[in-house]
């Protein structure tokens, strides 16, 4: 494993993980979930089926660093940015959103622009994931 | 096993079980096994031993993808209690070497590739492609909104309509996506579960208009509710709510439509959740019995309808374990249905199945290794036994198929059937050492998470109680560790990488669909008899409060008369709530 990049935060890094639509397909998440925990974080799953409203809502009264969003469902270009809007909207400017599931190449640019990273897909190793959500937090805390 | 636990069967039938296989009166004879035993320890001590010495084994531990420990090899030792009765001969009890006695030799599997995207118009044509390139069957993939029963227009559905499968939202719909389909002559399957009814009656409605009558009707619509809350997790109201309404499907479609196969008993799902194959095995048949107790508690009998059940397996990439799991299937299935429920017809005893090779081990990476893989995952199912047969498309690990990939898939089903020969010889594994010890472990391990769904108070507490859906996503999370760790080797991810940007085309889905299917729905409701609508759905209404009444008779007249799937599918959410999963992680 890494050096952890955001150690000497005070910190723990509090991660929301959510699936925003219709699509049960929780394997990966429930999966990162683990992941997340086993690394060190703080983990808070969504449950299946909540709204983008009822994401970014939860992402800012939990108080996040970090929202990590789900989709295989071909749902991601209007849930992602969804999310991403609301939570600007909702006071939650400064929390980092990053991305996966079945996101096809062309479709990434436009998510990447509006803030929203990683976008991985399967197969993607766990390590590698873990390492973006620490790297992105990172950034985040050094620029506030 | 369904809805209380405490059975003395269950517990019984694993320990008598496991302890027949260690008996020794089996075919080989007790001296002949006593040779061997000799044998084999003088092979591990004189010739694999001093061998082991010189070149050290590629891996500290040889197990099944499911983990159960392997030998470096399978004598007839590890086969000594059989004496042929359990595995028998093809279309004879109980079924281990295939449920029909010519198998492939008669007629081949039915070749049904699941498709289904954007508009009704979109997905007609690709069905009509589909036939002409030679496919047998035909099988519809919905959308989200479609299968959690939300219309096209739900706030819900925003982003999501014809994004995964095609949107249906009413009558009009299923009108234009059979349109040209001779529905007498096609067989169809539909995957969708939580409206399962509604869309049932839709096919059916289809059939009447084209002056069809829904007797004749022959195909499947999943409709296994049990599995949904296990796995595939699209739901709408509570278990309770969802297994009456199959009750009632039950009942109705023995009567009316006694050629649909109104349940199809789903492992593949619980597969893709992450469950090892003993998992997928062992829940997919406690769900069938499951099944089989609420037929017998609707007052129908055992053998009036345990001939329309049948069963739909993954098969994924360990290819021995997959087959020896066909294999166990169909014996746990014919055994308990004949011991426990008093089947008496053999055509009760037969597990009948439908095979989707792994979309969860499809890579990104290196995309085209695909076709290897689903070629080899749909050999094992035929070598299986399977009665029917999806392959996935290479470039799925990245968006719904290219009409391309989807040829390749059914190409490549058309190449196991005429050209490898694997159709000649029925059950060509049975016999195999290895096989037959693998066919009776998974039949072991079966039976003995049978006894613990038993001693946590049957399915319905397995399911409410989140223990299934724990089982299986530790299993899941052991998984990923393993090919973390690289103790599990996956090419193009943890082997042999390299780095590709774009290696395929993919299929772009018009945004456009979302707003034709808009456009149709209120035209639909702006055409039909709003009163009668109205009328109709408070039928609905009050047969849902019914615990007696069946529900599907106030449903076809509805579907019948444009009411939409939202409609009749909110009718029940009113009457039964919705439904939150217990915490898993």
């Amino acid at each position: 494993m890494n050096k952890d990049p955001s150690s000497g935060a005070k910190r723990k890094i509090r991660i929301l993980v959510a699936k925003p639509g219709l699509d049960g397909h929780d394997r990966g998440v429930l999966v990162l979930a683990r992941a997340f925990r086993d690394a060190g974080m703080e983990v808070i799953y969504s449950g299946l089926l909540p709204t983008p409203e009822q994401v970014a809502q939860m992402a800012v009264d939990e108080d996040v660093d970090v929202v990590a969003l789900s989709l295989l469902n071909g749902a991601h270009m209007t849930a992602f940015p969804r999310v991403k809007k609301l939570l600007d909207q909702k006071g939650g400017k400064g929390i980092v959103v990053v991305g996966g599931g079945i996101i096809p190449n062309e479709d990434k640019p436009k998510l990447l622009k509006l803030g929203i990273t990683g976008l991985y897909g399967p197969g993607t190793s766990l390590e590698e994931i873990i390492d973006h959500v620490k790297k992105k937090v990172a950034e985040r805390r050094r620029s506030t | 096993m369904l809805d209380s636990g405490g059975d003395p069967y269950w517990s019984k039938k694993a320990k008598a079980f496991a302890a027949a296989r260690k008996g020794t009166k089996g075919m080989y004879g007790d001296s002949t096994i006593r040779a061997i035993h000799k044998g084999v320890e003088q092979w591990q001590k004189g010739v694999l031993g001093p061998w082991v010495k010189r070149s050290d084994p590629l891996k500290e531990d040889f197990e099944t993808a499911s983990g159960i420990k392997l030998k470096p090899v399978y004598t007839p030792e590890d086969i000594q209690s059989s004496d042929f009765s359990d595995s028998s001969f093809p279309g004879v009890y109980p079924y281990t070497r295939g449920v029909y006695p010519s198998m492939y030799r008669g007629r081949l599997w039915t070749m049904r590739m699941f498709s289904g995207f954007g508009t009704p118009e979109d997905t007609n044509k690709r069905l009509k492609m589909l036939l002409k390139h030679g496919e047998t069957g035909l099988s519809i993939a919905f959308d989200m909104p479609t299968l959690y029963g939300y219309d096209a227009d739900h706030e819900k559905a925003h982003g999501e309509v014809g994004r995964c499968g095609v949107n249906v939202s009413s009558l009009r719909d299923m009108e234009v996506i059979f349109g040209g389909i001779p529905l007498d002559k096609v067989s169809t399957s539909m995957t969708i579960n939580a409206p399962a009814a509604v869309l049932t009656c839709m096919y059916a409605g289809v059939a009447k208009r084209n002056g069809i009558s829904p007797k004749v009707l022959k195909g499947t619509v999943q409709a296994d509710m049990l599995k949904e809350y296990i796995a595939q997790k699209e739901w709408a109201y509570p278990p309770e709510a969802h297994l009456r309404i199959v009750r009632d499907m039950m009942v109705y479609c023995t009567k009316n439509m006694p050629e649909w196969n109104y349940v199809s008993i789903s492992g593949y799902h619980i597969r893709e959740a992450g469950s090892s194959a003993a998992q997928e095995l062992a829940f997919t048949l406690a769900d069938g019995f499951g099944y089989v107790e609420l037929g017998m508690q609707a007052g129908l009998k055992v053998d009036d309808f345990a001939p329309r059940l049948s069963f739909f397996f993954n098969s994924t990439m360990d290819f021995f374990e997959e087959i020896a799991k066909f294999r166990a299937a169909r014996r746990i299935w014919a055994k308990v249905l004949s011991e426990k429920y008093g089947a008496k017809k053999a055509r009760s005893l037969l597990l009948r199945f439908h095979t989707q090779t792994s979309g969860a081990s499809l890579t990104w990476q290196q995309p085209y290794n695909n076709i290897v893989r689903t070629t080899l995952e749909a050999l094992a199912a035929v070598l299986g036994g399977t009665q029917s047969l999806h392959t996935n498309s290479y470039d799925e690990a990245w968006a719904l198929p290219t009409e391309k990939a989807v040829e390749v898939a059914l190409r490549t089903q058309q190449i196991i059937a005429e050209e490898t020969g694997s159709t000649n010889v029925i059950d060509p594994l049975g016999g195999s050492y290895y096989v037959e010890w693998l066919t009776s472990e998974l039949e072991e391990e079966a039976y003995r998470y049978f006894e613990k769904i038993d001693a946590v108070g049957g399915l319905l507490n397995a399911i409410k109680s989140g223990y299934l859906q724990r089982e299986i996503a530790e299993n899941s999370y052991r998984l990923s560790r393993r090919v973390e760790e690289g103790k599990d080797g996956i090419v193009g991810v943890n082997k042999y990488y390299v780095k590709e940007d774009a290696p395929i085309n993919t299929l772009k889905i018009n945004f456009g669909a979302q707003k034709k299917q808009v456009d149709r729905l209120r035209k639909v409701r702006s055409e039909r008899d709003n009163a009668k609508v109205n009328a109709i759905l408070g039928k609905l209404r009050r047969a849902y409060e019914n615990p007696e009444a069946n529900s599907i008779y106030p449903m076809m007249e509805a579907v019948m008369a444009y009411a939409t799937l939202g409609e009749i599918v909110q009718t029940g959410r009113d009457v039964y709530g919705g439904w939150e999963e217990p915490i898993i992680v």
